[in-house]
């Protein structure tokens, strides 16, 4: 019996560094496996957000750009510009891209820069050790919030997908989660479809992907799981919140 | 050798093109010219102006602030900057807009009512273009013909214009040399 | 190529496009706007790229991330705007990516004003972002030498890979002078294919290329640190220009300036000469590297008593010049950063009091 199961291509050999029960491995993968059945791994540029996955690099193998804190989207508009012919994503958390990156991530979208953005959404700050995300859910624990998200004083999680779905301009914005195989693999059909989007220079493409921080939340990733099932995704549906035409 | 001037008026008055095409014909006798615009707050007050500074050797400070020569467009322009105007230039005074004169004796004033001259010509547009070859003409600064080229080159991509236009330059220097 | 007389501006615009820029990113301040405005019109005609970013923060990525891929990209902002941006040059700096920016100073701290002002000498010889890295620093004393450095900008970016500024003020982005463009720019072999970003396919190459500015490792941020520096030495030893005027006479006072400020300084040497007064005027033409020992040795002239710094600033190249210096003659200082810029009257007025 020959070979059944391997790395992507685009995958390196490295070991991550995330912590156990953390889906950006999964993500890094599904991502992986797109650009390698698009067969662009040899023109694709990714940008490594600020972050847990601000080392991503390491786990992809092919040219990787690094921002800062939340200008991805800026940066990949540099590259994408004067470099049409390259396929470009970034791929930002929460901090990253909905609170110090929003300004670049709306531009970039509403200009439709023909992009890919992969966008993982885990309600809180993980690389710093669990601050409060623009997208902490009412009453969640963070460390900057100890009892809990008071939306009184700092609003209701935003809803990236929902957001940037009002825009006029024509998008691919989808949210998915990670949370299951069944989800896994839908959401792997989303990212590959985004990429599509791109390499016909159609349109900006967003993903946004629900996952989850078991560290950061003090659960077991069973309990995360579970608790992002319960709690992130009634507030934060899945589905296609916009396809181009 | 240095000699400067000062275009002054109301914006819309097109005296930075008139200070431009000075400069320009300046540059292409082989002098060495600046021209340089005051941009500041005053640009949305009463006057707008910028200077030519015209030289045999590299301009240095392209500050200037007694100019050798002034063209005055409008009233506040000519009440601003007339004291300062070196002894023996030109103050050149729209008189269709300034009914004022510098009250200087120790310079040589220029009356040339530029817009009724204009209307007459065909369009009060070209205002610009008969205060600049009337104070050329008075003044000596550059060659009157290689002016005359400049003026026509500026409007080359509106062919229709330029009739117009070398009317008005005509009628400038037919001014000046009548005064 | 004949002459044309050009907004400082516009020509800034157009050199970038004679030396094979076909990118350029901004977003509008006054007094630079002419530039941004010259090459929406421009771009397009030369099959360039011509973004107007929504603020000067993404600006400063979308120039990391095309020279990041190895394409000669510009940015051009005035002061309040380089602010911004100075997070971006000191990622670019440390990612070793080539780029020219370009400050067309107005007055500041905060919004100042818009008139021209050299305020900023501090932020650009400085650093301006956060850690060690510098820009190669050049001031243009008017339109002709802003177009040979923009020009020659992107060479030495590309020579040094890392970001180059070129430093002028309102004035030289608002005055129209007589220009010519070269012919010939110098251009280097590049060697971009070994760490741009840009695209395995098009290298042909299984080498997969990375930029960027993160190492956790101490020995590696390091080694990295010490790489720009030997950058930075390498510029002083190979990058200063300046120029002498009036420097072959025996003067009594030394006047260092530089950009606008220097020509009124010029105006003063040539009408105090009249009067039989000799006064030397050092220009730097790159503020960094620094002329350094120029400097020194100019200051140092039997004949020169005093040594003053004339800036349109507060006072921040002077620090530079006391350093130069080296406590062997006075260095004193001249300036004023309002807008209204210094007269020649009363630049001799202050020369004369140190007499």
């Amino acid at each position: 019996m020959g070979k059944t199961f391997s790395k992507p291509e685009a995958m390196s050999s490295n070991m991550t560094h995330y912590c156990p029960g953390c889906t950006h491995g999964i993500v890094h993968r599904l991502v992986a496996e797109a650009i390698d059945e698009l067969g662009i791994r040899g023109r694709t540029v990714g940008i490594a957000p600020v972050g847990c996955a601000v080392l991503c690099y390491n786990y992809f193998d092919f040219d990787f750009q690094e921002a800062a804190h939340g200008r991805a989207p800026a940066m990949a508009t540099g590259i994408k510009r004067v470099r049409p012919d390259l396929i470009v994503f970034t791929y930002q958390g929460d901090g990253d891209l909905a609170s110090i990156g929003m300004g670049e991530i709306i531009h970039a979208a509403n200009r439709g820069e023909k992009f890919t953005t992969i966008f993982i959404n885990n309600a809180i700050y993980g690389m710093t050790g669990g601050q409060m995300a623009p997208t902490t859910m009412p009453g969640q624990r963070a460390t900057t919030a100890p009892t809990g998200r008071d939306t009184e004083l700092t609003g209701m999680p935003i809803r990236m997908a929902n957001l940037l779905k009002e825009l006029v301009t024509p998008g691919y914005i989808t949210r998915q989660a990670v949370l299951n195989p069944k989800q896994i693999n839908k959401a792997k059909k989303a990212i590959k479809k985004a990429f599509e989007y791109q390499v016909a220079n159609k349109c900006f493409s967003f993903v946004e992907v629900i996952s989850t921080c078991p560290t950061n939340w003090g659960l077991t990733p069973l309990d995360a799981l579970k608790w992002a099932e319960d709690t992130l995704l009634p507030y934060y549906e899945l589905g296609d919140y916009k396809i181009p035409e | 050798m240095q000699t400067e001037i000062k275009f002054a008026g109301f914006g819309g008055q097109g005296i930075l093109l008139s200070a431009k095409l000075l400069a320009y014909a300046a540059m292409k006798q082989g002098f060495f010219v600046a021209w340089v615009p005051s941009y500041g707050p005053e640009m949305r007050g009463g006057t707008a102006y910028c200077t030519v500074v015209i030289g045999d050797k590299r301009i240095g400070s392209p500050i200037i602030k007694n100019p050798t020569h002034l063209v005055a467009m409008n009233r506040p322009s000519l009440e601003k900057f007339a004291n300062d105007v070196k002894p023996g230039g030109v103050i050149m005074i729209n008189s269709s807009l300034i009914p004022t004169r510098s009250n200087r004796t120790d310079i040589i004033e220029l009356i040339v009512p530029a817009n009724d001259a204009a209307i007459k010509v065909g369009s009060v547009k070209c205002a610009n273009i008969i205060a600049l070859s009337a104070f050329a003409a008075k003044a000596k600064v550059v060659d009157m013909e290689v002016l005359r080229h400049c003026v026509m080159d500026e409007f080359s991509a509106k062919p229709k214009i330029i009739p117009l236009n070398m009317k008005a330059f005509d009628e400038g220097v037919d001014i000046a040399n009548k005064s | 190529m004949a002459k044309v007389l050009m907004k400082g501006n516009e020509a800034i615009g157009e050199a970038a496009i004679r030396a094979g820029c076909l990118n350029y990113f901004a977003y509008p301040i006054t007094p630079q706007s002419e530039v941004a405005e010259y090459l929406a019109k421009r771009m397009p005609e030369v099959g360039g790229v011509f973004l107007q970013g929504e603020s000067e923060v993404a600006v400063g990525y979308m120039i990391f991330g095309a020279a990041g891929c190895g394409e000669r990209v510009m940015t051009t902002s005035s002061s309040p705007g380089i602010s911004l941006m100075s997070e971006a040059l000191s990622y670019i700096a440390a990612a070793q990516c080539p780029a020219v920016f370009v400050n067309i100073m107005r007055g500041g701290p905060g919004l100042g004003g818009i008139l021209p002002s050299q305020g900023d000498y501090f932020q650009a010889v400085k650093g301006g972002g956060h850690g060690d890295y510098h820009l190669l620093v050049f001031a243009p004393d008017g339109v002709q030498e802003a177009v040979e450095m923009t020009m020659n900008a992107f060479t030495l970016a590309e020579k040094y890979r890392g970001p180059v500024m070129i430093l002028g003020d309102g004035m030289i982005g608002q005055m129209m002078e007589p220009v010519e463009f070269p012919d010939n720019l110098k251009s280097e072999p590049s060697n971009k294919d070994a760490w741009a970003t840009s695209g395995m396919d098009k290298r042909k190459s299984d080498k997969r290329n990375l930029v960027r500015s993160l190492f956790l490792d101490p020995t590696e941020l390091n080694a990295n640190n010490l790489a720009l520096k030997a950058k930075y030495v390498q510029m002083k030893k190979e990058e200063i220009l300046y120029e002498g005027y009036n420097t072959d006479l025996d003067y009594k006072v030394l006047i260092v300036s530089y950009g606008t400020m220097s020509r009124v300084c010029k105006t003063s040497i040539d009408m105090m000469k009249e009067e039989g007064i000799e006064v030397g005027l050092l220009r730097p033409r790159t503020l960094f590297p620094f002329p350094e020992e120029a400097i020194f040795k100019a200051a140092t002239r039997e004949s020169c008593k005093a040594v003053i710094s004339i800036e349109m600033s507060m006072g921040q190249m002077v620090e530079d010049v006391e350093r130069c210096v080296r406590g062997q003659r006075k260095v004193d200082f001249y300036g004023e950063c309002g807008g209204d810029i210094p007269t020649p009257e009363k630049i001799i007025e202050v020369v004369k009091g140190l007499l």
